[in-house]
């Protein structure tokens, strides 16, 4: 009563409520069967399983009469659903881009092509095709028959004797006795063959076994053995052959520079991070970890020169190194200050000078070394000796120098000034180091310390060489040739100047090579210094004479009076108007104060530096006057308009930087510049063309490709079948592929 | 040498599908060749290097880099082993005949050095494969064209003079008849003296070609000979003070500045032109490359004249009163003029103002001069000092030289030496070679005149230097003076009148426009970066962006799941960090910088040091 009224409630409701036209469905009252039977209401949902085939096929009990309906059943059953069809459009797009990427494929085979064309320096069109080869006599005899009756016969006598008349051209009696090997010849043969085949086979074991032992420390033993073996060969090969071994000696400095750059053997690798983890526990971790540490080292190691590897050779050995370092590394350490063949190649001298050069470099420390047994009483003498070797040794190395330099034959004099130019600053510079030696012993009566001192004393004399060296290229400079007037006069002064030079260098080591660049720097800078420096006379041998007319006389009395007085004005006007074109040409500020704007205005009234500073926009600050460090210089830095009208003014197309583009055009091309076959070169047109001729489009053939392209492509539009997303995926990827 | 020149076809170097063509049709076997039997080479019968040599021959062609590499040997002193002896065997000719210098013939590399024109000391931005293609095509150009200038070197078979002193003998004590007794009487015969006393102190001008001499006597004698043959073309006087004469590009035309204005006369002494517009002219210079006639003149013009079309180019105010120190550099064809204020200026037709000022004396200049190579410029001033200058940019004297009187004349000639006329006294320095400047410490020749010198110049071509002075003019004989090879087509100075016809067309058609003038002529080889610059931000403007900006990064999609809209972000948020990053630290770095010289300038003008500075840590 109570849910019945409900109902009719509800119905009444619907009822209303699809009466404003929205909802005016009905609702039909449903009475299919269902699972839940509720004893209040009849229900209208289902069990909520979906109907099986098989729940029907199940009341049908097994007859034959209905195995067929089951089979089909079964059959349908085992079919999937069908997906939806794809629109239209979609497959279409799928065919596109299908048909896009098989073409893409097949025209890229071109592209090699297409690059050798556009890189080409040159294409004659039409294509030449390769010239068939002469064609060999026997095609011409195959295409030709005997006519005459002579030629006839000829034939016939041939056929007959079983001459071969073509292809090939033995007879067969021929080809038999070539073919016929000595049976003596043949069994050695191949006996030689079985053998190398049955070494091949053992050596390949053996490989083979050996590869599988897992025992470390046999790959250890192997592993020095093969070190040991690689020493003895280098040893046996930088006495036969130095200059192979020199090229080993790279490739092991190659492997330290690999290993500087990679750092492959420092822990931070992922085996060397996991064994690092394993060593606080693992003894055996731990080990690799040190060996691998000592490779790194070991390859990182440059190759010392002679002292410092003997003192680490006189200092503890490392017990890792000496394993794993067998190494030809120390071995050349060793052999670097020796007298070894490869590293005195070079040397264009006889062996005479090598040994002194070598010299200078063994003796200073076993003689300091000796110095300090015996209380210094023969120190002096030792070192001056050593001093006047050094001072041996350098001549000659100017000399080679000088050799190689003036190598044309040039004035005699030159050459004779120079070398007593050098001669005298050998001297200063003998001088200086005597002073110095004075002075180390001098400190040497107060503190005993006497290897310092002879290393004090190197530096100083590396600091010499250079600039020594430096000195027959310097002559020409000014300040050289000023020195040259007064050398003569000044000899003495000089001689004993590089005396205080020398102390002072002893208190600051660092002052003397400094010197000479700052009055270089100076010169450079002070205008001044540049136009009144006193230059030398010449000493002519004829002089003008002068008992010329007496104007010229009065002449040169107005010049010398002009000379005295115009000197400073004539710098002074200068840097005055250097100033004012420096001023001119910078850009200019741009003021764009108003005045009066918010202040008071008027005559005699400023506007405040304030308001000045806020609307003075600053111009960029251009980029540095050429002539910036050139005080006798103005520059003019205006642009030469007419110039830049005949430069290029745009960027052709692969070049991105102007400067990648300048390079490809500093070549001139012209005749004027270039020999006659270099210009056809470089002015050969890009395309040659034949007249008269028919330039037909490349082809597959004649680039050797064969013309098959066609047919792939033919398959897809031949049959465009329906196709689902299944088949859309497999497309998508034959054609990634 | 074949294979190099031949031009490469399109797309020979695919391989061609061999085999195919071999299935179709058998190859026929001789009877010489043995069958083809896979065994081992050794025991084959037959001849074995023939076959080799069959086989390496294709190789060769295509490592023609590195032939071409080998082509070049690095030391020329030690004759290098070419690669190809390594293997004799290779080059075996069927004969059995061997090569013994198989290849090219090796070029020295200082040689090859000297015609290298693409300047490698900019290092580059990173580039493009495509572009980095075409640096390498123009590299291995320019590689070869210089090989191959260095190669026909070989053909400059003449070797300069030289003079030298038995031991220890100086050669400026050597004076011009011993000379002339010792060379041969064809040199001999390029000595001599012409005694004009009468018209006064003589200018002279030898043609671009050295066979003719040009002179004007200050009193109006004007005479243009052929000076070998001695043949005179023609004499005239203009009845007028002659200040310069110069010849115009041929020996067929003559420049005159006389007293009043400039006159062109021809080689029969015709006058063709009197140009009014270039008045009180006193020096000339002709730029043979420019057809340009420059004046300078008493009234402080320097003017153009272009006498291929008889047009002014340009005339320039200097602004530095009487003009009569002029000079060209034959590097740049720019015009050198000194003046009283002890300056040089450099000028352009093309500019107003001078390229460049130099301040080089405290007294005024009286000469200047500049070397073929266009590098060194050689002043002298009324401070008695003779100035050796290096023009490659730095502008500073190399040396320095205090003369008793001062040289009122100087000269370069096409080797390099320097000549300098001090009152009736030629002294002549060397230098080391073609490129290096005289050294002014000894003199190479000295030569005493009948009067002061009033004009010089080396003769081209010949080792002969010709001094006008107020006694005529002399030609003396000056060993290694002048450039023994001459280029023939370019002044030959041995040409018919036909030929300089044709050379005057060519000359004509190869003439450089004025405006070209600049103080370093490869300056056309550049880029207008201002112009490019311009043109850059107006396409910027147009398009409203930048096409060549670097598009902003974009992360590209990942997947298993590392694609997501965060990590996107992150990763985008990573680079944008990064680039700011770097620009801050690069913001940093101009700021220290700044503040560095900033410091320097404080030290350097800081105020005097005083004694308690040493106490400032």
């Amino acid at each position: 009563g109570d849910n019945d009224g409900e109902r009719e409630h509800q119905k009444l409701l619907e009822a209303i409520s699809s009466l404003d036209g929205k909802n005016r469905r009905k609702l039909a009252e449903r009475s299919e069967a269902s699972l839940k039977v509720s004893e209040f209401n009849v229900s209208s949902e289902g069990s909520g399983e979906k109907l099986v085939l098989a729940d029907l096929l199940e009341p049908v009990k097994t007859s034959s009469s209905l195995a067929t309906v089951k089979k089909q059943l079964n059959r349908v059953k085992s079919k999937k659903t069908v997906e939806l069809p794809l629109n239209k459009e979609e497959i279409e797009r799928i065919h596109r881009e299908v048909a896009f990427n098989k073409t893409a494929k097949v025209l890229s085979k071109w592209d090699p092509v297409v690059l050798k064309n556009r890189q080409a320096e040159q294409l004659v069109f039409p294509l030449e095709k390769e010239e068939p080869a002469i064609a060999p006599i026997e095609h011409v005899l195959s295409g030709w028959k005997a006519r005459t009756p002579l030629e006839q016969e000829i034939f016939n006598l041939l056929h007959k004797n079983k001459q071969p008349v073509a292809d090939p051209l033995l007879t067969p009696v021929e080809k038999a006795s070539l073919q016929a090997m000595s049976l003596e010849e043949a069994k050695m043969r191949r006996a030689e063959l079985q053998r190398a085949r049955a070494l091949q086979s053992y050596y390949e074991a053996k490989a083979r076994r050996e590869k599988k032992i897992k025992s470390k420390k046999y790959h250890k033993v192997v592993k020095k053995g093969k070190a040991k073996k690689a020493l003895k060969e280098f040893e046996q090969l930088r006495k036969v052959n130095p200059a192979a071994a020199l090229e080993e000696l790279e490739k092991i400095e190659k492997a330290r520079m690999m290993e500087r750059m990679s750092l492959k053997h420092q822990n931070s690798g992922k085996w060397a991070k996991s064994k690092a983890i394993m060593a606080k526990y693992d003894l055996e971790a731990r080990q690799a970890m040190q060996e691998q540490l000592a490779k790194n080292k070991e390859l990182t190691q440059k190759l010392q020169v002679a002292s410092e590897s003997e003192e680490e050779e006189g200092g503890t050995e490392e017990k890792v190194e000496e394993l794993l370092v067998p190494d030809v590394v120390n071995e050349v350490q060793m052999n670097a200050d020796g007298p070894n063949p490869w590293m005195l190649r070079s040397c264009t001298s006889d062996t005479k000078e090598a040994a002194t050069q070598e010299d200078p470099e063994q003796l200073p420390e076993p003689e300091a070394h000796e110095v300090s047994e015996s209380e210094g009483e023969d120190r002096p003498v030792a070192e001056e000796e050593i001093l006047l070797r050094e001072f041996e040794e350098r001549r000659s190395l100017r000399k080679r120098s000088e050799l190689s330099q003036d190598a044309e034959p040039a004035g005699s004099q030159e050459t004779k000034d120079s070398s007593s130019q050098e001669v005298l600053s050998e001297l200063r510079v003998l001088s200086q180091k005597l002073k110095e030696n004075d002075q180390s012993r001098k400190q040497k009566a107060s503190s005993e310390g006497t290897i310092p001192q002879v290393q004090r004393e190197e530096p100083a004399t590396e600091e010499e060489e250079p600039l020594l060296l430096q000195r027959p290229e310097r002559v020409q400079t000014l300040e050289e040739l000023e020195e040259l007037g007064k050398e003569e006069c000044f000899q003495n002064k000089e001689l004993s100047r590089p005396v205080l030079e020398g102390q002072q260098s002893e208190r600051t080591p660092n002052n003397r090579p400094d010197a000479p660049k700052k009055k270089k720097k100076e010169q450079m800078i002070d205008l001044q210094n540049l136009l009144t420096t006193q230059s030398p006379s010449v000493k002519s041998l004829a002089v003008p004479t002068i008992e010329e007319l007496e104007d010229e006389e009065e002449r040169n009395q107005r010049q010398m009076i002009k000379e005295a007085f115009a000197g400073d004005d004539v710098i002074r006007d200068f840097l005055k108007e250097k100033r004012e074109a420096v001023e001119a040409s910078k850009p200019k500020d741009v003021d764009l104060t108003l005045p009066g704007w918010g202040e008071w205005g008027g005559v005699g009234l400023k506007p405040s530096a304030k308001k000045r500073r806020r609307f003075l926009i600053k111009a960029p600050e251009g980029p540095p006057r050429k002539d910036k460090n050139l005080p006798n210089v103005i520059i003019n830095e205006k642009r030469n308009i007419h110039t830049a009208a005949h430069q290029v003014r745009v960027l052709p197309y692969p070049f991105t930087h102007h400067w990648q583009f300048e390079r490809t055009i500093q070549t001139p091309i012209g005749s004027t510049w270039n020999t006659q076959r270099a210009f056809q070169k470089l002015t050969t047109p890009k395309v040659v063309t034949k007249p008269g001729h028919i330039i037909n489009p490349i082809k597959a053939e004649d680039v050797g490709y064969r013309s098959s392209s066609r047919s792939d492509l033919s398959v897809i539009q031949r049959n465009p079948k329906r196709i689902t997303t299944r088949h859309k995926k497999q497309l998508k990827k034959s054609s990634v592929d | 040498m074949g294979e190099m020149e031949t031009a490469p076809k399109p797309g020979r170097d695919v391989p061609p599908k061999k085999d195919k063509l071999q299935t179709k049709r058998k190859k026929p076997r001789r009877y010489w060749e043995e069958e083809t039997v896979p065994t081992t080479d050794g025991a084959s019968p037959g001849p074995p290097c023939n076959k080799k040599n069959r086989e390496l021959r294709p190789q060769r062609p295509k490592n023609a880099h590195i032939l071409k590499k080998s082509r070049i040997s690095k030391q020329p002193q030690v004759p290098k082993k070419p690669q190809e002896w390594k293997n004799p065997e290779s080059q075996r000719s069927l004969s059995g005949a061997q090569d013994p210098f198989p290849g090219p013939a090796p070029v020295p590399v200082e040689v090859v050095q000297k015609f290298c024109r693409i300047d490698k000391s900019r290092k580059l931005p990173r580039s493009k494969a495509k572009t980095r293609s075409r640096l390498e095509v123009a590299e291995a150009e320019e590689e070869e064209t210089s090989i191959k200038a260095a190669r026909s070197e070989l053909l400059l078979a003449e070797e300069p003079g030289f003079l030298e002193g038995e031991d220890g003998e100086d050669t400026a004590k050597i004076c011009q008849a011993d000379i002339v007794e010792a060379v041969d009487i064809a040199s001999a015969a390029k000595h001599f003296d012409l005694n004009l006393r009468q018209f006064g102190p003589y200018r002279l001008n030898y043609s671009r070609t050295g066979r003719h001499l040009a002179f004007g006597g200050r009193r109006g004698h004007v005479a243009a000979l052929d000076w070998v043959t001695k043949k005179l073309m023609c004499e005239i006087n203009v009845m007028e003070a002659v200040r310069d004469i110069r010849f115009l590009h041929s020996e067929a035309l003559l420049a005159v500045a006389q007293n009043r204005w400039l006159h062109i006369y021809d080689n029969q002494g015709i006058e063709l032109h009197c140009i009014r517009r270039c008045d009180r002219v006193t020096r000339l210079e002709f730029l043979p490359f420019h057809f340009l006639l420059a004046t300078a003149s008493e009234t402080g013009f320097l003017t153009y004249l272009d006498v291929s079309v008889g047009k002014i180019v340009a005339a320039l105010n200097v602004r530095a009163g009487r003009l009569d120190v002029m000079s060209q550099n034959p590097y740049n064809a720019v015009i050198h003029l000194g003046h009283s204020n002890g300056t040089v200026s450099l000028w352009s037709p093309a500019m107003k103002e001078p390229l460049a000022k130099i301040l080089c004396h405290r007294g005024g200049v009286r000469a200047v001069a500049v070397d073929s190579t266009g590098t060194y410029m050689a002043t002298s001033g009324l401070d008695h000092q003779l100035k050796i200058f290096d023009l490659r940019g730095t502008y500073q004297p190399l040396s320095t030289r205090t003369l008793p009187h001062g040289a009122g004349h100087l000269a370069f000639s096409q080797r390099g030496l320097l000549v300098a006329g001090m009152g009736d006294v030629v002294n002549i320095w060397a230098g080391q070679g073609k490129a290096s400047p005289p050294s002014l410490e000894q003199p190479y020749l000295t030569h005493r005149l009948s009067g002061p010198v009033h004009g010089l110049q080396f003769c081209p071509f010949e080792d002969v230097l010709g001094v006008g002075h107020s006694g005529g003019v002399t030609s003396m004989l000056v060993p290694g003076a002048g450039e023994p090879n001459f280029d023939g087509l370019e002044s030959n100075p041995y040409r018919s009148r036909k030929q300089r016809q044709e050379w005057e067309v060519k000359a004509l058609l190869e003439k450089v426009p004025a405006e070209l003038i600049c103080l370093d002529p490869r300056a056309l080889a550049e880029v207008d970066v201002i112009s490019l610059e311009q043109g850059k931000k107006e396409r910027i403007e147009r398009l409203g962006y930048d096409p060549e900006a670097k598009a902003p990064f974009q992360p590209k999609p990942k997947q298993k799941g590392r694609s997501s809209t965060a990590s996107l972000v992150k990763r985008k948020r990573k680079v944008m960090d990064e680039e700011h990053r770097d620009k801050v630290r690069q913001s940093l770095q101009q700021q220290q910088q700044q503040q560095q010289q900033k410091e320097a300038k404080a030290k350097s003008t800081g105020a005097r040091p005083s004694a308690l500075d040493r106490f400032v840590r």
